[in-house]
């Protein structure tokens, strides 16, 4: 059995009295790929943000890393990357640069960063790029860069928050490549997207609707389940995004 | 300590390598400090005036002839009736036309006083009060001279002008503390709250917020370096002023730092107050200016003294914390009082940077909810 670096038993977050993250519970093993899905509004984003220590679940337990979220969030912070879909390196600095602030902000050695930052640039076959400004490279390299960075302290686990968007689907297949890579290496990789392909390159996915988790398993099992071929088909059967109130449709812009 | 050193680095970076921040920071400080020393300057130098002459005697004479040698003025030529004095204001030739009456010199010795007016143009006003007050000042040097020589007495009758704390009138003196106080608000509100807003639409900020870096690190990490470059700004331009205008402070200078120091503080904490409520850059650009420049330039005492405003005015100048700076600096600088005349607009400055630093915390406290 493998061990798990996410425990979440029964999580409820509230916002007044609305309720985004209505009594979650799944695990997440070490070095699995965990694809989050979810129609937008569906909770994904407020889920996220308590795992990754910077919100505080309303009720319920939250383990990350072996910290709890509630009392710790401080410790989950050192044991974890992330990457977000905006994109997140400095534009006026230099790859290297970028890569040693963010060492030095998970507190590595200045000798380490810098070894680590030259196998990286090696593996990457940008060495020759390394002094460059960020903002003179295409967005696919970027992408794959703040990737990189991201677990470059070597985290337990890292949360990509919609990590490909508007990138090409070559640079996406790469991208997938690192994930593995990652993974295989023993970091946990917990994903959400909204590429119904991607998801189906995860170990298992879980998929959100209105608050709460109601699909949960690896891609074949679901698409056994629910009787169809692909990952896109499950989650258009049960994933309903939000249905707007009476009359709603008329004021919405679309 | 050390993770927050780096952090510390990449913002100088990032200042350092904007060519618009750099200009921001060094270039419109210098810039203003020259602009309103040389060009606005209150000064009048070589201001043309004309006489008109009806006694033509010994005394209008002199008197002319030292209005004209005191270097502030040029004279034009001379006119010949009262006719003549419209004209040569409207065409512009002159800024002031000084008249002697008929029988000045006859009068002045027999009856002990005479009259000579002093027409300005008045759609100067600036300049026209200025030129009166500078001749005002030139006939009661004379008057002196004469009254040491002659044993009558003082003989003409004129208004005692005399400039307190800038007795030769220069403009710039005036000038270097509002230039200061707008410059670091300018600085410090504006310049903050864009990085820190930007790193917000970016995306970089929730990756900082993930890291272990704790929120006030950040905070402390982005506003250090405007701290310390805005401080080296008004060493700047202190230093500035006094080798091209020969300013001198007449108090304190440690006191003045000191008190610079607290003005900095409390506008970088104005300008984390800002990043607090704005999602984006423009937003902060918006409320910085609209919200700090525009009332700093026009309420805040800066151009417009206070005492001339409607009250309403006044009222809205008394929330603006660069009204009290401008006190504090014009005190220190100009009058070279001590702390004890500057102590309640120092308390109120320090109220308004406690204020806005707790509005700030409340504020990120709600967001990471």
């Amino acid at each position: 059995m493998k061990e798990a670096v996410i425990t979440v038993r029964n999580l409820v977050k509230k916002f007044g009295s609305f309720t985004a993250n209505d009594n979650l519970n799944f695990e997440v093993y070490e070095g699995e790929i965990f694809g989050f899905l979810g129609a937008n509004g569906a909770g994904k984003t407020t889920a996220l943000r308590i795992l990754s220590g910077l919100s505080s679940p309303t009720s319920g337990e939250v383990i990350v890393a072996g910290y709890n979220a509630k009392k710790d969030p401080e410790k989950i912070k050192k044991n974890i990357g992330y990457m977000c879909q905006k994109f997140s390196l400095y534009e006026d600095l230099t790859i290297r640069e970028n890569i040693m602030l963010y060492g030095g902000i998970y507190g590595m050695p200045k000798s380490l960063i810098k070894k680590r930052t030259e196998d990286l640039l090696e593996k990457l076959n940008f060495r020759k790029y390394g002094d460059r400004m960020i903002s003179d490279l295409p967005l696919g390299l970027k992408q794959k860069l703040a990737f990189s960075v991201a677990v470059f302290h070597e985290p337990k686990i890292v949360f990509l928050d919609e990590p490909t968007g508007g990138v090409d689907p070559i640079t996406r297949r790469q991208f997938w490549e690192m994930i593995y890579e990652t993974a295989d290496s023993g970091i946990t990789v917990f994903v959400t997207t909204h590429y119904m392909d991607e998801a189906e390159y995860c170990d298992r996915i879980s998929i959100m609707s209105e608050g709460r988790i109601v699909a949960l398993d690896t891609p074949a099992n679901l698409k056994k389940k629910y009787n169809v071929e692909t990952v896109e088909e499950v989650f258009i059967k049960i994933a309903r995004p939000p249905i707007p109130p009476e009359g709603g449709l008329k004021t919405a812009h679309f | 300590m050390k993770r927050f050193l780096g952090f510390i680095k990449k913002e100088f970076l990032h200042i350092f390598r904007d060519f618009r921040t750099m200009i921001i920071l060094f270039g419109i400080p210098t810039a203003q400090i020259l602009i309103f020393g040389f060009v606005v300057s209150t000064d009048i130098k070589d201001a043309r005036v004309a006489f008109l002459d009806l006694s033509k005697d010994e005394v209008t004479q002199k008197i002319s002839d030292k209005i004209c040698s005191s270097g502030f003025f040029r004279r034009a030529d001379d006119l010949k009736n009262y006719n003549e004095i419209d004209m040569a204001m409207k065409k512009g030739i002159v800024k002031a036309v000084i008249v002697f009456g008929d029988n000045f010199g006859h009068d002045l010795i027999s009856q002990g006083k005479a009259t000579m007016s002093i027409i300005a143009d008045g759609s100067e006003p600036n300049t026209a009060t200025l030129i009166t007050n500078y001749v005002t000042a030139i006939v009661t040097d004379f008057n002196m001279e004469l009254a040491g020589k002659s044993a009558i007495g003082n003989i003409l009758v004129q208004p005692e002008v005399r400039m307190f704390y800038n007795p030769e009138l220069k403009g710039h003196f005036m000038f270097v503390p509002g230039v200061i106080t707008l410059i670091l608000i300018l600085i410090c509100a504006l310049m903050t709250s864009i990085t820190i807003t930007r790193e917000k639409e970016f995306g970089t900020m929730e990756v900082l917020l993930v890291s272990p870096l704790k929120p006030v690190h950040i905070i402390v990490g982005k506003v250090l370096p405007y701290f310390i470059l805005s401080f080296i700004d008004v060493i700047m331009i202190l230093v500035l002023s006094w080798f091209v205008f020969d300013l001198p402070i007449k108090g304190s200078l440690i006191l003045l730092l000191a008190e610079t120091m607290l003005y900095i503080l409390m506008s970088l904490s104005l300008g984390i107050l800002i990043s607090t409520v704005s999602k984006t850059m423009q937003q902060a650009i918006f409320m910085s200016f609209l919200g700090l420049m525009l009332p700093t330039i026009l309420l805040s005492g800066f151009i417009f003294p206070i005492e001339n405003m409607p009250e309403a005015y006044d009222w809205v100048s008394a929330i603006l914390p660069p009204r009290y700076f401008i006190v504090i600096i014009k005190n220190i600088m100009i009058k070279g009082t001590g702390f004890m005349y500057v102590w309640k607009e120092t308390l109120i400055l320090m109220i308004m940077t406690t204020l806005f630093i707790g509005l700030s915390v409340r504020n990120f406290k709600v967001r990471l909810q």
